[in-house]
């Protein structure tokens, strides 16, 4: 049973918008369609079990940690909460000798961001039309907690990539073989040719020849070699998928089931 | 010794502490943007195909604009949406925007209360324009939307009803769409717009990309994308075809163009710092087989 | 940890802790005291402590960096909610009950149906209960279905068929009578560049030979695409940390305008 009816479900539901598509009319039709639009609406429920498995395992560990750091404190003898205080950075910052208590006060920085987005977005804090308002009202702070801190950490995460790509370029990038010289070579050309600096450098080329300028040939590199090799990837990819929904419908691929343990 | 002493400084070179790439890259970025280093741009085919496309709508065409992307890539993907809005409000267009990602109707709001509402005052909302807001499911809500959009979108951001929308009056699914453009650079984003809308539906699809996916969705162009803007270069290309033929916008914001100064200078450090890398490994290397 | 190196410790964090606290109202008497002042500050601080993890890992990228696990997770259920829950299942299902937040689809007739996705969603969420997790699988083996289904077809049309047929060009292109040249290179590139990109993928067969040749071009053909792949990554890195210069720079120090 808790096996055979999930592999019946997928089998179901798989075939039945890939006959949908062949077959547009009722029952296929309509069912394809209602299976799909349960689909966007279970999706949503991922986003709450997100959540909740966010607040399990941080307020363990805030738990946890706060009961090591208070036992930690009391070991000192005297008012123990005067020393939490004064060993507070020690006890806070990795100080604790086991290591499932140690960032604790990490766990509730978590949770603090966590439940005051949450408090701001479903009570809709500060909306100028109250419940009934758009909860991205540029009014409201779920809007101003958006703007103060999910979109500078989040922006910021990503810009950290240019300093590592512009590290690893430097220790990596390597024409070592005839490969990573052509690889390296295509590099070079369209970051020339996709900045102003391309056309400067080849600007001095006759116009008979202007198909050899950087620019041309960052786009012809982008329009036909690249487009080919991608082209060669999205046709692999498509065999992949295609194969691999149709051994999920017919249930010979399992693994999403995960194990009989539990 | 000399050799030695070479040696060592080839060594020192191949194991420089990355901090100090970490340098050059910040002050390559910074600089240019203080001293507001600006190139022009030459619009590009594919650039140019989207810009013709919106240039020839014609007035109350339906366009559907899907806001699909976060803040990680607004720096790129912003400057590329705002200046399509410009154009397509220009055009007076009747813009209809929704979100395949939670973040894009955030991003979807704050772009109406920057550029739509006080650059173009006359546009009203629920005439010209409506912000549909996100709904979840990413490829599936596409496929539901396809054939009938009021399924899913019961209201819209303010919770008005659908129905007492006027512009909602002659949509009934994504057919009745002139043209969708998206704007993102993951999943879902604009090949699940050609997977799921344009190619099923032969509904025309374009929009814009990070340039980390772009690479990916040309070989889509031409036949089932009708154009495609790349990363901050393709936004450039299009904020400047819409100041040349459109004086109005001269004045409006630009900050694709403005970001291609730094953009360009950081391209040619890191240019330098591959040759660097790579002269200072091969000499290296024939040290050490000159040694042996 | 002796008594000496806490104590030494707590008097750099506090020195640090004193040092933020002073530059985060340094920034907002500049910005003037108001609320949007703060927000912008709390925007920026949150930046640079991000920013600080290129010189070292240290408390303020992992305090921003949990801050933002906590925010991400909440934002998203919020979304959810509103967005979704809300209109388009308890307002489908009761829809009385969404009166207070959408009056506007408060008296639409109830739907019944949507109690399907309504189960299969908790089923989801037991998930999160300790016993009885294999319940989940029914609302994954929907997704699993659905998502399969719905790729199968639009892969097969739109990847596989749309790519091979999109690939079917003329070799040799004739242009008022004479060759076009360019166009016959571009098409005999991008022809020959996929057949060969996939005979390179193709394993069930020693790269050798004829078969082996081909393989050798797909792979300077993929060479090019990584290359093209890259120059690209860099442009789409270089771009984001532009952007946040340019907040720094503008919304925060005004020094752009």
């Amino acid at each position: 049973m808790r096996r055979q009816i999930p592999l019946l479900i997928t089998l179901i539901v798989g075939a039945v918008l890939i006959i949908a598509a062949f077959i547009p009319r009722a029952p296929f039709g309509r069912l394809g369609e209602n299976f799909s639009l349960y689909f966007d609406i279970i999706a949503v429920f991922a986003f709450l079990l997100g959540g909740g498995n966010l607040v399990r395992i941080h307020g363990a560990r805030l738990v946890r940690g706060v009961g090591m750091a208070v036992t930690e404190a009391k070991k000192g003898g005297g008012a123990w909460p005067l020393r939490f205080v004064i060993e507070f950075p020690f006890l806070a910052f990795g100080g604790l000798k086991d290591r499932r208590g140690r960032d604790w006060f990490f766990s509730l920085i978590t949770l603090l961001g966590f439940f005051a987005m949450l408090a701001a977005g479903l009570l809709k804090l500060g909306n100028p039309s109250g419940w009934q308002g758009n909860v991205t009202a540029p009014e409201g702070m779920f809007q101003d907690f958006y703007d103060s801190m999910f979109n500078p950490l989040q922006a910021t995460m990503y810009a950290l990539l240019a300093f590592f790509v512009a590290s690893a370029s430097y220790r990596a990038f390597r024409a070592k073989s005839a490969e990573a010289t052509i690889l390296l070579v295509t590099a070079f050309i369209i970051l020339l040719g996709r900045t102003p600096a391309g056309a400067y450098v080849t600007a001095w080329m006759p116009e008979s020849l202007s198909f050899l300028t950087v620019p041309n040939l960052a786009n012809w590199v982008m329009a036909i070699p690249n487009l080919a090799g991608q082209r060669a990837i999205i046709i692999g990819i498509a065999l992949g998928v295609i194969a691999m929904s149709l051994r999920v419908i017919i249930g010979i691929e399992r693994t999403y089931l995960g194990s009989d343990e539990k | 010794m000399t050799n030695g002493v070479n040696k060592t400084f080839l060594e020192k070179m191949q194991a420089i502490d990355r901090r100090v790439i970490f340098l050059f890259i910040g002050l390559a970025v910074a600089l240019p943007l203080l001293f507001h280093v600006v190139f022009t741009e030459k619009i590009t085919p594919i650039v140019g195909a989207i810009y013709d496309r919106v240039e020839n709508l014609p007035e109350g065409s339906k366009v559907l604009i899907s806001f699909d992307y976060s803040p990680s890539t607004v720096p790129e993907i912003q400057p590329m949406v705002d200046a399509v809005l410009r154009h397509c409000a220009a055009r007076k267009v009747k813009i209809y925007i929704m979100g395949l990602w939670a973040t894009g109707q955030n991003i979807a709001d704050e772009t109406i209360s920057r550029v739509l509402k006080p650059e173009f005052p006359a546009y009203q909302y629920g005439e010209d324009y409506v912000n549909l807001g996100y709904k979840s499911g990413n490829q599936g809500l596409i496929n539901v939307i396809l054939t009938d959009l009021k399924k899913m979108y019961t209201t819209d951001v303010h919770g008005t009803a659908i129905d007492s929308i006027p512009m909602m009056a002659p949509i009934r699914n994504l057919r009745n769409f002139d043209l969708i453009l998206s704007f993102g650079g993951g999943f879902p984003g604009m090949k699940e717009w050609v997977l799921f809308a344009g190619d099923p539906g032969r509904i025309p699809v374009a929009g814009g990309v990070t340039a980390v996916s772009a690479p990916q969705l040309y070989p889509y162009y031409p036949s089932q994308l009708l154009g495609l803007m790349g990363g901050i270069k393709g936004a450039a290309e299009y904020e400047s075809e819409v100041i040349r033929h459109y004086s109005r916008f001269e004045n409006s914001s630009h900050p694709g163009i403005d970001m291609m100064g730094p953009q360009a200078v950081a391209h040619i450090v890191i240019i330098l710092f591959i040759v660097v890398g790579n002269v200072a490994y091969f000499l290296t290397r024939r040290r050490e087989a000159e040694n042996d | 940890m002796t008594e000496q190196t806490v104590e030494r410790r707590a008097i750099w964090y506090l020195l640090g802790f004193l040092a933020v606290v002073l530059a985060f109202v340094l920034s907002m008497a500049l910005k003037g005291f108001t609320q949007q002042g703060f927000y912008v500050t709390l925007g920026a601080f949150l930046t640079l402590s991000i920013l600080s993890f290129l010189y070292k890992d240290n408390i303020f990228y992992k305090m921003a960096e949990h801050l933002f696990v906590g925010v991400s997770a909440a934002y998203w259920m919020v979304m959810g909610f509103w967005s979704v829950m809300v209109p388009n299942l308890i307002g489908k299902i009761h829809p009385p009950a969404v009166k207070p937040f959408m009056p506007a689809i408060a008296s639409q007739p109830a739907s019944y149906w949507y109690l399907i996705p309504a189960v299969l969603g908790i089923m989801l969420l037991w998930r999160l209960m300790p016993k009885g997790a294999w319940i989940a699988r029914w609302a994954l083996a929907f997704i699993v279905g659905t998502t399969a289904g719905l790729n199968f077809i639009r892969y097969m049309a739109s990847d596989l068929l749309g790519q091979i047929n999109s690939s079917m060009v003329p070799l040799v292109v004739i242009q008022n009578g004479s060759l076009d040249i360019m166009t016959t290179i571009s098409n005999l590139v991008l022809f020959l560049g996929v057949f060969c990109g996939l005979i390179y993928f193709f394993f069930s067969k020693e790269h050798k030979g004829v078969f082996g040749v081909g393989s050798k071009i797909g792979i300077w053909i993929l060479m090019v695409t990584f290359g093209a792949g890259f120059g690209y990554t860099v442009m789409a890195r270089i771009s984001l940390l532009v952007g946040r210069f340019r907040f720094l720079f503008d919304d925060w120090l005004g020094l752009l305008k």
